[in-house]
């Protein structure tokens, strides 16, 4: 069976200094793989170069393979395809995925339409938007309706990465690449998105690369998990595993750290 | 008696929206409270109101005793030298023009402090930490981290007794994080903290008490290890089932 993504000695540098550090991962398929690592780790850099979108500035090299496609050095029309029908990405900030100018629905619709031209069908008119009202309600939207004719800030930062969420889903990728997906938003509304972002991916049998800074977080979503420190991968391993004894200094810092702030809020006498 | 205490403040931007409802507070010597909320929930407006930075539509907001007057200069500067405050970013936060020495020693000008600035300085850099030659370096020289002590030192110069604390922790990193919140448990025990954070493991940690806001109103209030056993609010408990936790 082909891998999803099958990463082999990347490495991307910009000018002299080297940011990722032969980097070597594998997703299968339905396989759910965490990158955590602190801020400047090269965790956003690698999930960037794993669907060749690296500012030109920043040079890769080593082998990037999407789902048996060479990412590394192809031209833009060939990686167009496999963007958006094998893989597709939920960023941080839902703000900035979605264009303040259009309406929800019509986000929607645009991923929807485009993944059915490639799948050689036409969807137009009243059956698109029975599509995208299904994707809004799959993400668990309210009142899929009104949230179709709102504009981005009429609805809630939590909404909008439901929308996100719902836009990607909208491609039916095999690789779902979520970046940060809960950092910008409230605790509860985070525990919502993780769910439904676990769910989704479970039933739809979808790999996923999930990355985060937030130990808990990952150890929620994700069946492996890589350690990301400077560019280099310092350890990896099955997330229970690394979690419950981690062999790397800074791995152990980090879970250290973690616990520590979960200890003080158990309710101990 | 308390340091500072809100009485039935509320506060409005404008007619439509209500931002705080009827908030009742007291502020001890030497306590440590965590304010606790999420976005939108009115945690950094109370803030701004108890930094005298606005003053509340309805209610009292009295330190020792004596009415917050916001728009008077010669109060807000006594007022200022007794409550200074720390902010989320500290890349926003500390001039990059300015060298360590200018921008720490700032609310010793401003306040008119007399005394040698450069040595003051310099302890309340070693305090929080960081070497006393940094004093001629300029801002970006440093990590989030290191910019963070920067803005706490500067908080703490002119010897405050209470310091605000508005997210000062959540934009650093989890190792950097755990550094920073280990200082402000130093600088806890020299002055009364408030710390208003989303982060209710950051707050549990650090604060005695705790004070949670949902959409402008206190739903609960009390001692840390209280809140954490017995929640009384079906807010709280949501809160506090909704924080990631480590696997066992």
């Amino acid at each position: 069976m082909t891998a999803l993504l099958h990463i082999e000695n990347l490495s991307i540098a910009s000018g002299a200094a080297t940011l990722v550090h032969d980097l070597s991962l594998l997703i299968a398929p339905g396989e759910r793989v965490g990158l955590i690592g602190e801020s400047g780790s090269g965790k956003s850099l690698t999930a960037t170069a794993a669907i060749g979108l690296l500012p030109p500035a920043l040079s890769a090299r080593g082998s990037v393979l999407l789902d048996g496609h060479q990412v590394i050095g192809a031209p833009d029309r060939h990686l167009n395809r496999l963007r958006g029908t094998l893989t597709a990405t939920v960023f941080q900030e839902p703000l900035t995925a979605l264009d303040p100018l259009l309406r929800i629905g019509l986000q929607v619709a645009e991923p929807l339409s485009r993944r059915a031209r490639r799948d050689g069908q036409n969807l137009g008119g009243a059956e698109l938007h029975r599509e995208v009202l299904r994707l809004l309600d799959l993400v668990a939207l309210p009142q899929p309706d009104r949230i179709a004719r709102s504009y981005p800030h009429e609805i809630s930062g939590g909404q909008r990465q439901r929308v996100a969420i719902a836009m990607a889903l909208a491609c039916r990728p095999k690789l779902l690449i979520a970046d940060e997906p809960t950092t910008a938003l409230d605790v509860t509304t985070q525990a919502e998105i993780i769910k439904l972002l676990d769910a989704l991916v479970r039933e739809r049998g979808m790999g996923l690369l999930f990355i985060s800074h937030d130990l808990p977080v990952v150890a929620g979503v994700v069946d492996r998990v890589i350690v990301l420190r400077k560019g280099e991968a310092v350890e990896q391993g099955p997330v229970q595993e690394v979690f419950a004894a981690p062999r790397h200094e800074y791995t152990q810092s980090l879970v250290a750290a973690a616990r520590a702030f979960d200890r003080a809020l158990e309710p101990s006498p | 008696m308390s340091l500072l205490s809100v009485e039935n403040v509320g506060f409005s931007y404008n007619r439509q929206q209500q931002v705080l409802y009827d908030i009742s507070l007291t502020i001890r010597p030497g306590a440590s409270i965590g304010l606790v909320g999420e976005s939108g929930s009115g945690k950094s407006t109370l803030l701004r109101l108890l930094l005298g930075l606005t003053a509340p539509s309805t209610g009292h907001i009295r330190f020792r005793g004596e009415e917050l007057q916001s728009r008077n200069p010669g109060f807000m500067r006594a007022y200022r030298r007794q409550v200074q405050a720390v902010f989320q970013d500290p890349y926003s936060s500390l001039d990059p023009r300015q060298t360590v020495l200018r921008i720490v020693s700032e609310p010793l000008r401003s306040l008119r402090i007399g005394g040698d600035h450069r040595e003051l300085v310099q302890t309340a850099l070693e305090s929080v930490g960081l070497d006393r030659a940094v004093i001629n370096r300029y801002p970006h020289e440093f990590s989030g981290g290191q910019r963070q002590r920067i803005a706490i030192a500067r908080a703490i110069v002119p010897r405050p007794t209470l310091l605000l604390a508005d997210e000062a922790v959540s934009a650093l990193d989890l190792s950097t994080r755990v550094r920073i919140v280990d200082l402000f448990k130093q600088v806890r025990a020299e002055m009364t903290l408030v710390f208003v954070s989303h982060d209710l493991g950051v707050v549990a940690d650090l604060c005695d008490e705790i004070v949670i806001l949902e959409h402008g109103r206190i739903v609960e209030a009390g001692p840390t290890r209280k809140i954490l056993q017995t929640p009384s609010q079906n807010y709280t408990q949501k809160l506090l089932g909704s924080v990631p936790r480590m696997p066992a």
